[in-house]
């Protein structure tokens, strides 16, 4: 099948906005699943989660960083190309209720995944801190968007160029120092910022979820290679997830299994550059 | 008593290293002479041992007069997709296994002159099938693999409007993201498939159910449902080191070979590390895809480790003489417990300990029992982990409850009706792992009964 590409746009560098033509999956579609693409018949499937739907559209908008081959090769793709494969909506949908507070907390492209559900959270009712932040202001995704869908809202880049100087997870700490009564903490960036999350978050006792992305081939249950290891448990986080308790995620274990094919990644994106480099006309 | 006409086959130490496939055929003269050992019996045994009862004798009396358009006739009409249980059925545990040229030396070769027959008929062209009058009404099927596929070209000759649903990219199930290239051509499987597209089934590939749809809005758009989503869910031991890099489901190793193309690796994009030293526990033929795969994909050492003894493997036989031919190494009486952690989380090798057999348990097999203190440790860089699949559960998310045994199978009446009226469901996803060709049974057998579903309420 082909799925029309309606839109894409640069957001920062690195980071692109791909609308998909996909109705059904857009019908189908709430806050925290994502979807499988494979670009052509050689082309690897990877996941992006889906950072919007448009029902009345039947569109599916994803954010993308671009890391090695295939989002490389995604970047050349234009308005009115296709894709060879969109697969969704997968993964179990986030468990979005009525709570009170819940701090929504986004690095890099991790805000990306954090829009739909703060939206979500926020049209259930509860009100909605965020925390977004990137390396430095140039980096920074969905400020307005996040604005809309946030009672407060709350920047942090490494540099200072934005908001605070330091992690988002220095801001966390800080509310949670506060009076202020938070329910649940969501956290979705780089593992590594979600690793140091859950550590912040741990003594004070707070719910804390994750949306974990190790990698994937199907995405629906049948091959086992996202296997994350929760609470001692192995779990499938295709099917599972990719929302976790933090407390209870083996985070090294996903970072190491995530750099497994480190080799074989940087032979492909070299044979691709090498194959079509950066000013190439044949897409 | 005469031999069976050999097969000619690439020689182990060349099919090594390539992914072609294997058993390359008969000629038409090895075709015409072998068929010609058949006594044509009256009161023929194979045919009962065929779970969708060809006419053997039938058809290879056919092959003998050299008249092979009758003789791919008479086998279409019970067997669908003749060239791919040729290759791949159990053959001396169905047919062949009650061959009278059996008792006294070697059955008949039926799955051999099956392809023959199947692979004549692709040379010389496949006759595109007339399109059924229609009857008006609509039936899903779910999953593309030999369950569904043979209920959707049923359904189609129905002249019902046909929807398959499939979640992975490409149709054929098993036949697409499991078995090898060597051992089944992909471009046989595409072109069955083709055949049914011909019938005017409309195949829907990247559709998960469960998730873009549920089984019960299917329900609700269609006059019937079949579901043959198989038994796609990988088993684990649930040993330490389960989770370490180098440890793969047989699932997965498989699918990024086959579905993915790995092999072809970096002209297609989808990795995957083989080692140089393999362990695969289990003994079934996923078990030796994955071992035989390995080797191709350059291996230097590839070891089966299995707990009972080989009486029990439950591979075809032809596939376990392939794998020794090729030199994967057998462990039998040989259980793993733990699987040793090496640097950055990464698999050293696995613990195992000797078996011996006790008492007969549930399955009839005798039971292994470890012996202590044989503990050893068997080095490896990748270990593949093929014992045994279950059905996906995703099928069943946000859907009224279907009633299913405790290991997850579609429970069904003799007719292939689950508890929910109208939901037809037959392969692997009632049986749990077993053959291609029970599978194509049981979706033709489901689709009498959607037929009498539908015209009964009409
Ligand atoms: C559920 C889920 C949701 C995700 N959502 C987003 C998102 O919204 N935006 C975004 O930018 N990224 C997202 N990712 C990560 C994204 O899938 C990877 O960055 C992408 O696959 C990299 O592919 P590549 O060929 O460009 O780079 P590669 O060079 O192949 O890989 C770069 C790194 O990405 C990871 N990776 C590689 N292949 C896969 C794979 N098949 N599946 C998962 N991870 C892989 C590995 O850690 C690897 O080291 C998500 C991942 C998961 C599992
Ligand atoms: C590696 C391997 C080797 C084998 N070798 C042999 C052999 O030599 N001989 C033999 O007779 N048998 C063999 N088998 C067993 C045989 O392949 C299976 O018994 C047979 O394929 C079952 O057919 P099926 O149609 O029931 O299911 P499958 O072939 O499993 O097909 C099910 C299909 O449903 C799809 N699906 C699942 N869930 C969903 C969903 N929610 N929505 C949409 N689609 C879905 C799957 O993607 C799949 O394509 C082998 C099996 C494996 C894994
Ligand atoms: S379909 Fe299988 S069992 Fe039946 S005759 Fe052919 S090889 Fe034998
Ligand atoms: S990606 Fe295959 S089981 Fe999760």
């Amino acid at each position: 099948m082909f799925y029309n590409i309606l839109q894409t746009r640069n957001l920062v560098p690195d980071v692109n906005l791909m609308k998909v033509e996909a109705p059904d999956i857009a019908k189908a579609a709430k806050a925290g699943q994502f979807v499988i693409l494979r670009i052509d018949e050689s082309g690897e499937r990877i996941p992006l989660t889906i950072a919007d739907f448009d029902v009345d559209e039947g569109s599916i908008t994803v954010i993308y960083q671009v890391m090695g081959k295939t989002t490389k090769q995604l970047t050349t793709l234009k308005t009115g190309e296709t894709l060879q494969d969109f697969v969704g909506p997968l993964g179990t949908p986030s468990d979005i209720r009525k709570l009170g507070t819940v701090v929504m907390v986004g690095g890099g492209v991790g805000v990306a995944p954090v829009y739909p559900q703060a939206r979500a959270y926020r049209e259930a009712g509860n009100h909605v801190i965020s925390i977004i932040g990137a390396r430095n202001e140039e980096m920074l995704i969905l400020e307005d968007e996040m604005a809309e869908v946030s009672d407060e809202l709350y920047v942090a880049t490494d540099d200072g160029s934005k908001g605070h100087h330091g992690f988002v997870t220095d801001i966390v700490k800080d509310i949670l120092d506060s009076d202020q009564q938070v329910d649940r903490i969501v956290i979705i960036g780089p593992p590594i910022m979600m690793k140091v999350g859950a550590g912040v978050t741990a003594s004070y006792g707070v719910e804390t979820l994750v949306n974990l992305n190790p990698i994937m081939i199907d995405g629906t249950g049948m091959c086992g290679g996202c296997r994350v290891s929760v609470g001692g448990e192995t779990k499938f986080a295709c099917v599972d997830g990719p929302e976790f308790d933090a407390a209870d995620v083996d985070f090294d274990l996903m970072m190491s299994r995530l750099s497994f094919y480190r080799p074989q990644e940087k032979e492909a994106l070299e044979s691709y550059n090498k194959k079509c480099g950066d000013d190439c006309k044949c897409h | 008593m005469s031999l069976k006409q050999e097969m000619p086959e690439q020689k182990p130490e060349e099919r090594i290293g390539n992914f072609d496939e294997v058993a390359l055929g008969y000629t038409e003269q090895q075709a015409v002479i072998e068929a010609g050992r058949c006594l044509e019996c009256k009161n023929p045994q194979c045919v009962a041992g065929c779970p969708v009862n060809i006419d053997i004798p039938g058809f290879v009396s056919r092959i003998k007069n050299k008249d092979f358009d009758r003789a791919i006739g008479i086998l279409k009409e019970s067997n669908a997709l003749p060239a791919i249980c040729g290759r791949v059925c159990p053959q001396e545990e169905q047919c062949e296994k009650f061959c009278i040229l059996g008792k006294k030396g070697q059955p008949l070769a039926i799955g051999r002159l099956e392809r023959f027959c199947a692979d004549y008929e692709r040379d010389a062209g496949v006759k595109s099938p007339e399109k059924p009058k229609s009857s008006g009404k609509n039936v899903a099927v779910i999953g593309a693999g030999p369950a569904g596929l043979t209920a959707a070209a049923e359904l189609a000759k129905a002249g019902h409007g046909v929807t398959i649903y499939e979640a992975l990219h490409e149709p054929g199930g098993v036949l697409t993201y499991g078995i090898p290239e060597f051992r089944l051509p992909k471009d046989i499987v595409r072109q069955e498939v083709d055949y049914i597209r011909n019938l005017g089934v409309d195949i829907k590939v990247d559709y998960v159910i469960g998730r873009i749809k549920t089984l019960d809005e299917l329900r609700d758009e269609f006059d019937a449902v079949f579901v043959g989503t198989g038994a796609g869910l990988p088993r684990f031991m649930r040993i330490e080191g389960e989770n370490l890099n180098g440890v793969y489901s047989a699932n997965e190793f498989l699918t990024r070979v086959n579905l993915m193309k790995a092999y072809r690796f970096p002209d297609y994009d989808t990795p995957i590390k083989c080692g140089n030293k393999v362990v695969v526990v289990g003994a079934g033929n996923v078990a030796m895809d994955a071992a035989r795969s390995a080797l191709r994909l350059g291996a230097e050492e590839v070891t089966v480790v299995y707990r009972r003894s080989e009486a029990e493997m439950s591979a075809r036989i032809e596939e376990v003489e392939h794998a020794k031919e090729e030199g994967v190494v057998f462990n039998l009486l040989t259980n793993p417990v733990r699987i040793l952690e090496g640097e950055n989380k990464t698999v050293t090798g696995v613990e195992c300990v000797n078996m011996e057999l006790g008492e007969p348990d549930e399955s009839g097999r005798r039971r292994p029992i470890p012996i202590e203190g044989s503990e050893h440790v068997i080095d490896a860089d990748i270990i593949i982990v093929a014992i045994g699949t279950s059905p996906n559960p995703v099928i069943f998310a946000g859907s009224e409850e279907l009633e299913t045994t405790s290991k997850g199978t579609i429970v069904v009446d003799e007719d292939a009706m689950s508890s929910l009226a109208g939901l037809c469901a037959g392969g692997d996803v009632v049986t749990g792992a077993a053959t291609v060709i029970s599978a194509m049974g049981a979706g033709k057998q489901a689709v009498a009964t959607i037929n009498r579903y539908i015209e009964n309420r009409s």
